[in-house]
């Protein structure tokens, strides 16, 4: 196909004009400041150490409507012991947060199992509060062929 | 929407001190709020907000839930089992429905 300049100009405006809309569409998702925000808020400004929990989500989703994901952390769970809450926060949602399970030495295990709705390829956080008031976290990042969001 | 039907799947007996499974899973929408009708309204939210466990009144395990869980919410946890009892099960509507239902474990 030959293209005249006029044409390959016209061509290009039209398709930066698409990007654009297209960049513009969608709803409005939550960046890193904002998980942030949640992650700060979950752990109280104390900044969560490696170890200890374990997350475990697919490496790649196909469908973003429902992915698995478990958390595992390890405690002996006694009165004295126990893992209090964990929050699952995903940095590519229109809000960062996911769910927040709460523990008791009932729990026996700190292990919890659900499935979420992720919109696009991203991070997904765990983060754990143990009883004393230590802090741990662990991250993923999961491929997500269709994102989850229904627009 | 038809009410949403809870299930949970408890084992029927445990050996003292023993740590069990449970499963739960309850028929629901979890409309996020994100998305839009045909006519680019967006339709409301309309989600499970919580949901909690309890062992003959005893607090197990609870989850404040968000829109980013799935539709017909799923969750899966670990509980202690000393002795025999009640575990019950509530989950809270953003309408402010609370559906509810009980599992008896028997520990020999």
């Amino acid at each position: 196909m030959n293209l005249t300049r006029r044409e390959a100009l016209r061509l290009s405006a039209g398709a930066a004009i698409l990007a654009f809309a297209a960049s513009r569409a969608g709803p409005a998702l939550a960046g890193p400041a904002e998980t942030e925000k949640a992650m700060a808020e979950f752990t109280g400004g104390a900044s969560p150490a490696t170890g200890r929990i374990t997350l475990t989500a697919p490496e790649i989703a196909e469908n973003g409507n429902t992915v698995p994901v478990s958390v595992f952390v390890e405690s002996p769970m006694t009165d004295e012991d126990h893992v209090t809450e964990v929050t699952i926060l995903a940095e590519g949602n229109p809000n960062p947060g996911v769910a927040t399970f709460h523990f008791t030495p009932m729990s026996g295990d700190a292990t919890a199992t659900t499935r979420m709705r992720l919109a696009k390829t991203q991070n997904v956080i765990a983060i754990a509060k143990m009883s004393d008031g230590s802090v741990f976290m662990d991250k993923k990042e999961v491929k997500v062929t269709i994102g989850g969001c229904g627009g | 929407m038809a009410t949403p039907k809870p299930r949970v799947k408890v084992p029927k007996t445990a050996s003292p001190g023993e740590v069990v499974t449970i499963k739960t899973l309850i028929s629901h929408e979890m409309e996020s709020g994100q998305r839009r009708d045909q006519d680019g309204n967006t339709i409301p939210r309309r989600i499970i907000n919580s949901f909690t466990c309890t062992f003959d009144g005893v607090p197990v395990f609870s989850c404040d839930i968000e829109p980013a869980i799935s539709a017909n919410p799923y969750f899966e946890f670990a509980a202690k089992v000393e002795k025999s009892g009640t575990f019950a099960f509530e989950w809270v509507d953003d309408d402010g429905s609370v559906y509810s239902t009980e599992a008896a474990i028997e520990v020999k």
